[in-house]
């Protein structure tokens, strides 16, 4: 079953749709309620490698539906520790809980002061209301 | 800045929460639930599409037959009143400016229902060649279409089974219908087409009756996977039947647009042919992909069904054979398929 919209207080986002939760010097990555929904069911994740490196603002991965396919950006910039196997799959988790199960990779930060400029979920909201 | 054709359905659609997109100058809807289920809902039980984007096209007189003979591939002297046939209009390179159906009404009367990308290219092509005794009127805003499709579509609907390719007036709950024995899923089914005055109340009947609404999305995947090509991705005016797979719907032995052509490729063997085909692993094809070897991917979704990425698209002849291993470009990985039997998926039994 799809999710329910929401955007939690306790993640950080990115314009492109994506959600970082910043744990210390790790943070986990997904894509938000509103990226899932616009994609519909996922049947596809290509992950990146473990170790590789994602950088804020560029691509570190695909999820792939039925109709289309879309790059995962990487709201904050770090080093991948692990990718999330049940994801891979079973891509639909996404759908089912895009902020919980539905992670997408965690990383270690490689420059935390990065965090400052993702937005809330008020202004995450906002970026909505214009789309 | 185009305005977006509705059918008579439209606020149906919007009532149930449907996905709305833009397609072929129509504003249709791709999905409700989601394509996944919808697809699955065919496949197990029934489904209905408005397909009222489509067009129609009458074409009656004394010489409407010959006309369509003359201009149309397939042979429809095999057709009779009550019956219908997919077939071809071509153009002078063999290529093909629709695939449609003709419904044979009466000897001298057609139906015509055509891709809604296509309807004003058909109407103009026909003009053109338009017989004295063979009078051509696209009809198409006058109704509705409804594919009610699915192993337990006729159940549903309280009708009983009919040979493909037939059609004949009925009733449903009331409502008087054209029940036509064709469509574009590989399941049993009836395309079913009334007054568009009538459209809002057949649909509310047929969605009481059990029956799940199903959107765009959900049509292309189950008519990719039983390789029914579409026109605009795996058929056009640049490819023609015989490289297509669709001789069978040729008559080679008489005349019509583009006729020479076609028996010259098929005599010759055809450079490149359409072949369906799945992938070996990951990877969902799309159109426009590059195969290894000078071919190219003309549709490409996920299976629902074989839970897997499949195709179709063109290779030269030397790897259309099935069982033959292909190399799909998905945005830069080399992806391992392998070309396959039609249909990809084969309904089950029983």
């Amino acid at each position: 079953m799809a999710a329910e919209e929401s955007y939690p207080d306790d993640i950080r986002y990115h314009r492109e749709h994506d959600w970082a939760r910043i744990e210390g010097d790790e943070a986990v990555l997904g894509i938000t309620w509103y990226a899932q929904d616009a994609l519909g069911e996922l049947v596809h994740y290509e992950p990146p490698e473990q170790g590789a490196t994602v950088s804020r603002g560029t691509p570190y991965g695909e999820v792939e539906s039925v109709k289309a396919v879309s790059d995962v950006i990487a709201p904050i910039s770090g080093e991948v520790l692990e990718v999330n196997k049940a994801v891979v799959d079973a891509p639909e988790t996404v759908n089912e809980d895009p902020y919980g199960n539905g992670w997408l990779i965690r990383i270690r930060l490689s420059d935390p002061a990065e965090a400052e400029q993702l937005l809330d979920a008020a202004a995450y909201r906002e970026v909505l209301a214009e789309q | 800045m185009q305005t977006l054709r509705r059918t008579p359905l439209y606020e149906r659609h919007r009532a149930l929460n449907a996905r709305m997109v833009s397609f072929a100058g129509w504003e249709m809807p791709v999905q409700y639930e989601g394509v996944i289920p919808e697809h699955k809902a065919v496949r197990s039980d029934a489904g209905v599409f408005d397909v009222s984007h489509m067009g129609e096209l009458e074409v009656e007189g004394p010489r409407a037959h010959e006309f369509l003979q003359s201009m149309l591939s397939n042979d429809l002297d095999k057709v009779e009143p009550g019956g219908a046939q997919y077939t071809l209009l071509t153009n002078g390179r063999g290529g093909i400016i629709d695939d449609l159906i003709a419904y044979r009404l009466e000897p001298g009367r057609y139906l015509l229902i055509v891709n809604a990308s296509n309807r004003e290219a058909v109407y103009e092509s026909l003009k053109e060649r338009e017989l004295s005794g063979s009078d051509v009127r696209d009809v198409s805003d006058d109704y509705a279409l409804l594919a009610v499709q699915g192993p337990r579509s006729l159940e549903r609907l309280g009708l009983d089974a009919a040979p493909s390719f037939t059609f004949a007036m009925g009733e449903l709950d009331g409502i008087e219908v054209m029940v036509n024995r064709t469509g574009y899923t590989g399941e049993q089914g009836v395309e079913l087409m009334v007054p568009a005055e009538d459209a809002e109340e057949l649909w509310d009947r047929v969605l009481e009756r059990g029956v799940v609404p199903a959107g765009l999305g959900a049509r292309d995947t189950l008519r990719l996977e039983v390789c029914f090509p579409l026109h605009g991705n795996d058929i056009g005016p640049d490819t023609d039947a015989i490289s297509a797979g669709l001789g069978w719907a040729s008559a080679l032995d008489k005349d019509f647009t583009g006729v020479e052509e076609l028996r010259r490729i098929k005599q010759e063997g055809p450079q490149r042919k359409l072949v369906p085909f799945e992938m070996e692993g990951a990877g969902i094809p799309r159109q426009g992909m590059a195969i290894a070897g000078g071919g190219e991917v003309t549709s490409g979704t996920h299976s629902p069904m074989l839970d897997k990425g499949i195709g179709m698209g063109y290779v030269p002849v030397a790897q259309a054979e099935p069982g033959t291993e292909l190399s799909v470009d998905v945005r830069g990985r080399e992806r391992p398929a392998r070309v396959v039997t039609k249909p990809i998926y084969k309904r089950q039994e029983g």
